[in-house]
Formats: structure tokens, sequence, C-alpha cells
């Protein structure tokens, strides 16, 4: 989606603040708001694509407003009630629902250091080659899906080359919506800043991880 | 429209501490566990785990080969892996070419080698200007760069996580692994920084 979270090139948002010694959390809730993502993303009920797409989804104005994890808690509490995991009157009352039954396994203490080095990935076997080779010219299809995706703007109907190829990973415009991991072919293209820009140093470039269905050949 | 940001008190922290006890209470969240969550990211995962990373390259060029071509297995052997780390890429910092790592569109960070992001690295101001104007944010970071030096910007818009390999400063020729881990810094693995001699405070 052409969403506000897509800012890549954009104008007008300051300076860059660096804060020397800065804590992990400024405040508790903020690591509780944290740890409270990690700790129900584990029951299953959505991805890390559905979690990037319901942060998107916050209104511009408040997304631009709210503090990092500010987001984080509006992104948790519209994923907990797409899954049904709460329900509004429960959010309401901060009560469950007279009835519910306690069925879940939550994630205990002793999970948790296994939790943090699981490998995880997102790389994925599929049958066919990739359809680009290192050092071919792709061009960045100009899509402006609705949904989730990874292309960025800034890039779009842009024309790099392949740099890397990683493998088949899943396809986040897929996995978003729940619709299937998909996996396809990913690689690293490299964009000359002056393609992306106009104007800009002649050897500078922008490296993008990009999916094969948002190439062409160019 | 959507109420029930309403609901909740407004304050994030009495919103949050609502929200938590509401999991709780339907047993789909257990408070030791994110207690735990918490003491890892505050006290375990962070920036010395790449400094050891950096460090090792410095002095050990098998395992600098071995870095920049699978860096995920490299990274692993030193016991550093997991979420938001599984598919791993180091870039090499030259004198030629000076590599920055954005996310544009959301956070994307190695937290297995560098623990949870800074602020301004999740910043607005940030993930717009990395990418068009990578050398005015270095300049805003005290790193001005000629005009001969190729920069080049990644933007995590995968699930690869990026890690700069900095430049070894001069004058630590001396200095063992531990003592140069000491001082590689976070801003030096992301880009907006190079690594600067033992003593030099600039």
């Amino acid at each position: 989606m052409n969403g506000v979270h897509d800012m890549g090139g954009m104008h007008g948002m300051g300076p860059i603040a660096p804060e020397p010694a800065e804590p992990v959390f400024h405040e508790r809730w903020e690591a509780r708001v944290f740890a409270l993502n990690r700790a129900v993303g584990v029951l299953g009920k959505w991805n890390i694509d559905a979690g990037r797409h319901s942060r998107e989804r916050i209104p511009p104005a408040d997304y631009l407003r709210m503090s990092y994890y500010e987001k984080w808690l509006a992104g948790l509490i519209m994923l907990l009630k797409e899954s049904g995991l709460v329900t509004d009157a429960e959010l309401e009352s901060g009560q469950p629902a007279p009835g519910t039954a306690k069925t879940a396994q939550p994630l205990t203490p002793e999970q948790v250091a296994r939790l943090i080095t699981a490998r995880g990935g997102y790389e994925r076997p599929v049958n066919e080659p990739p359809r680009f080779a290192i050092g071919q010219a792709v061009r960045a299809k100009k899509i402006n899906p609705t949904g989730h995706t990874r292309l960025p703007r800034y890039a779009r109907g842009c024309v790099g080359t392949i740099d890397r190829v990683h493998g088949a990973h899943v396809f986040p415009d897929s996995n978003a919506h729940f619709h299937s991991e998909s996996p396809q072919h990913l690689y690293s293209v490299r964009f000359p800043a002056r393609e992306l820009w106009g104007k800009a140093a002649p050897r500078d470039a922008v490296y993008i991880d990009l999916w094969e269905d948002y190439l062409e050949p160019a | 429209m959507d109420h029930d940001h309403q609901e909740l008190p407004s304050d994030p922290a009495l919103r949050v501490m609502a929200l938590e006890s509401l999991l709780v209470e339907k047993g789909l969240v257990d408070p030791a566990a994110l207690d735990a969550l918490i003491d890892a990211y505050e006290h375990k995962v962070g920036p010395r785990n790449g400094a050891r990373v950096v460090a090792r390259a410095w002095v050990d060029p098998e395992y600098k080969k071995r870095l920049l071509a699978d860096a995920t297995a490299a990274i692993a052997e030193l016991g550093y892996e997991g979420g938001q780390g599984a598919h791993m890429v180091v870039v090499e910092n030259t004198t030629d070419c000076h590599n920055i790592v954005v996310c544009t569109l959301c956070s994307c960070y190695p937290w297995p080698v560098l623990g949870l992001p800074p602020v301004w690295y999740k910043s607005a101001p940030y993930r717009s200007r990395a990418v068009i104007d990578p050398r005015g944010v270095l300049c805003e970071f005290g790193l001005d760069l000629a005009e001969s030096v190729e920069v080049s910007v990644w933007d995590s818009t995968s699930e690869m996580r990026y890690l700069v390999l900095p430049e070894r400063p001069p004058g630590t020729e001396h200095m063992g692994e531990e003592e140069l881990a000491a001082l590689v810094t976070r801003d030096a693995m992301i880009g907006t920084a190079k690594v600067r001699p033992a003593g030099d405070p600039t």
C-alpha cells in the first residue's frame, strides 16, 4: 500500500537526533509492549509480514505522531482483534469474556532463550531456477498494490542490476494477507543513485532486496 | 469508525498495563516470560556481539573470508543467531567504498549482532533521508566523505539483515581481539560512523 510508512526519499522529516548512551527501552511500558508482541507472536496467529502490515494500516497522521512502541501497541491490538484472540468487549472491560476457556499454551520463561536464538528463517525450497542472473539489468515494476508490499515507491520504474541472488524467500505480499507463503527468488538489486534521484554522486548506489515478481528484464 | 483506542486509558503505560493484564487473564501470556524477554534484550543481545564479529574478522583473515561469503554461518560460529538475523549479509567498508544500512519501510535491523535498534534508526528523518541523501546524513553524524568514495546504501526490504564491517583503524596493529572489539561502536556497524583509534575523542 502507498502508505506513509514508505518513507524513502521523503523530505521535511527534520534532523536525525542520535541520543548518547541511549537505553534499550526508555520506559517500562515500551519493554512490555515489545515483549508482548514477541510472546503473543509465538502463538502463531499471524506472521512477521502481517505484523508489519498492521502497523502500516495505522492512519497516516497517527503513524507520524506516534512513537515507535505506540505503533507496536496499536498494531498488536489490531492483530489481537482480527485474529479473534481478543474481542472489543474484552478490550473495553479489561476482563476475559465470561466462559472463555484458557486454551492457549503461552510462552514460558524457559522457552525464551531458545526463542531468541531460534533460526526460523524465510528461505524455502522451490523448483524453478532464478529468472535473473547476477549482472543482469532489471526494472522494478510500476505497481501500486493496495495490500502489503516490500517494493518501495522510490524504486518503482527504475532500472538496476542484479547484485546478489539470495535464494527463494517467503513472499510478503501474499504472506501478510495469510494467502500463502508463495516463496520466490529474492535478489539484491543495485540501483545507481542517479537512476533513483536524478542528481547524485556518480558512483553512489542503493541496494534493495526485491522479489522476482517485482522485477522485469530491462 | 473504530473507537477502541478511546476505550483503554490514553496514557500508553496504563493501556499496556491493562492489555497485559487481560492477556495474562486469558492465559495468552506468562508475565515471567515477558520479564525474560526484556532481560535478554536489555542485557544479553546487543552491539557487543557484533563488535566481537568485527574484531574476529580483523585479526583472522580466514574468518573474514567466511564472513563475507556466508555471514549467517560465520556469525553463528561465535554463537550469535536467531530472530531478525536468520539471513545475514556483511558488507565491507574500504577506502573506496562506504556502506550504510537503513530500513525505509519499517525498522529491520540485525538483532542477534546489534540488539534492538536505537530510536533514530527507526525514526522518519533517518528512514526518509538515508536513501536520497546518504552523504548529508553521514555529515550529520560527523562523517564527511570525499566524492571519490562510493557510498552504498542497503535498504533492508526483505528478511536479509545487513551488518557493516568497518575499516580497522590505523595504529591498532598491536591490539588483540578483545581490545579491538572494545573500539567497535554500534554506529560503525550500521555505517553512520567509522571506528576511531583508541584514545581518539572525535
